[in-house]
């Protein structure tokens, strides 16, 4: 299976190990991903700004897909969203199809709705598969206990990602921890958001919704969280010890993306998973594997 | 607490109530006239349990009373985290989110753009990206095995152009350039 792989913007500078590990991961796997160097941002911050400018963005990242036969597979769950609902609307509305194949027109590219967009985790929930995934694994992290945030966008709105997860008890995440052998942690505010979007609206705000959730999945004894988006890794991981300090508590929860987790048990070391280069530092997780 | 009238906060007597249909033509804002009030947006909303300031079932009834400039003016416009739970939730599939969104857009075109957006916007017309790729960090990611991206992407401005965002984002308060 091929498929073009879109980092967006901040993967490509801010999470590298998660870039380097799911691209790892995915070469085991026989999931070839492609990288189109001409891709520019999603969109999805432009939304709220100009929509017609947002969509033109991921119309034209769809177009430069199309062009090389490939659907696309997303790391950001918000690049995930704008893209999937631009190919959802452009697939089912013609005349806005029209429209928008005509300005694509002017930059020589066109597009005719036949890309499909699927984060990098639905990938392999979806087309390498849980079974597949249990064959890959060489050491079974029994010894781990992973709480996973889903985040919003992964999932939501469900209508433009069929629904292939249930938006109010999503298990994706967690049969995929499962595979792994770690032990999948369930906590009451599973399905909340990190606050990421509002950080520069309302920073109170948006920490204050970032520390439900770690004072949450501490309390659960988690040994990590497992994350799939590089904006919930700001507020989980980069913003982790700011949270601490304002409130005045204390963690010590490593994030780690999906990737890595399942680079870890199928035997792949922890430098070529860029472990130790996450936002916190997993020192007492990998000591419990070595 | 919020029934307590605030004494720097007036009245809002001067209503549009054509702003309902504004908003239902903006694409996102479409299915605003169906919200019955029910509150089931706000009670599941977790910025509006934390900030006194957002409460997304007020606001579509203030778009529906037609209070125009409160709305477009204010900040809270701008503090909907698009999670998406009401969207998933709403028993009149009103689209919160994308009804925020196209408040958002009007507001833009009034001159009332929130600074971190607009500070989003030029840095994504200036390189393509969020974030610059300088020499640096196209240097990491070779080091580290990975390819290396182009430092920028001209046609996201070309599309900046075409649309007109550009005006846009040198807008001032009253719609003029
Ligand atoms: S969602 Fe963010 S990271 Fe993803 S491409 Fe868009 S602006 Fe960049
Ligand atoms: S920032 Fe919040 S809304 Fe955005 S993907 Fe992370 S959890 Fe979802
Ligand atoms: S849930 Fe829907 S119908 Fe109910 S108040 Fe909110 S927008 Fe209106
Ligand atoms: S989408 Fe916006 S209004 Fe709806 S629950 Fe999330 S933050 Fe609140």
């Amino acid at each position: 299976m091929k498929m073009a792989v879109f980092l967006g913007c901040t993967v490509p500078v801010r999470n590298l190990s998660y870039e380097l590990s799911a691209k790892r991961v995915a070469g085991e796997l026989g999931l070839e991903l492609v990288d189109i160097p001409e891709f520019s941002c999603c969109g999805y911050p432009i939304k709220s700004v100009h929509h017609e400018t947002a969509y033109l963005l991921a119309a034209r990242n769809l177009a430069l897909a199309e062009e090389r036969g490939l659907d696309i597979c997303t790391l950001c769950s918000a690049c995930t969203s704008v893209l999937t609902e631009v190919s959802y609307e452009l697939a089912t509305n013609e005349a806005l199809l029209d429209a928008t194949s005509e300005t694509l027109g002017m930059l020589g590219k066109k597009y005719s709705g036949k890309v499909r967009v699927k984060h990098f985790v639905r990938v392999l929930y979806e087309d390498v598969g849980l079974k597949s995934i249990e064959r890959a694994i060489k050491r079974p992290l029994d010894m781990f206990r992973i709480a996973s945030h889903y985040g919003c966008h992964y999932l939501k709105p469900s209508k433009i990602y069929d629904r292939f997860d249930h938006p109010e008890a999503p298990e994706s995440l967690d049969r995929l921890v499962s595979a792994t052998g770690a032990f999948a942690v369930d906590y009451r505010t599973k399905k909340d958001c990190c606050g990421g979007a509002i950080l520069g609206v309302d920073e109170e705000t948006a920490l204050s919704m970032a520390r439900a959730k770690l004072d949450d999945i501490s309390d659960r004894g988690a040994d990590a969280i497992n994350l799939i988006c590089p904006f919930c890794s700001v507020m989980y991981g980069a913003n982790q010890r700011k949270i601490a300090a304002n409130h005045n508590v204390k963690y010590d929860l490593p994030i780690l993306y999906y990737p890595q987790i399942l680079g870890l048990a199928m035997g792949i070391s922890h430098e070529e998973l860029g472990l130790m280069q996450n936002p916190i530092r997993p020192r007492a997780l990998l000591a419990k594997i070595s | 607490m919020e029934s307590v009238r605030k004494k720097d906060v007036p009245v809002v007597t001067v209503l549009d109530p054509k702003f309902k249909y504004e908003v239902a033509r903006e694409p996102g804002g479409e299915n605003i006239k169906y919200c019955f009030q029910c509150g089931t947006c706000t009670s599941g909303c977790k910025v509006a349990e934390l900030d006194s300031k957002y409460n997304p079932r007020k606001i579509i009834k203030m778009v529906i009373l037609g209070m125009r400039e409160r709305v477009l003016s204010g900040d809270f416009i701008w503090l909907c985290a698009t999670c998406y739970t009401c969207h998933e939730r709403c028993p009149q599939d009103v689209r919160i989110p994308e009804v925020m969104n196209a408040l958002k857009n009007i507001a833009v075109r009034e001159g009332y753009i929130h600074p971190a957006f607009r500070a989003q916007a030029e840095l994504i017309a200036g390189h393509g990206r969020l974030y610059e790729i300088d020499e640096l960090a196209n240097e990491k990611r070779t080091d580290w095995g990975l390819t290396e991206i182009p430092q920028g992407c001209p046609e996201v401005a070309e599309i900046y152009g075409i649309t007109g965002l550009f005006d846009l984002l040198s807008r001032e308060v009253g719609g003029k350039t």
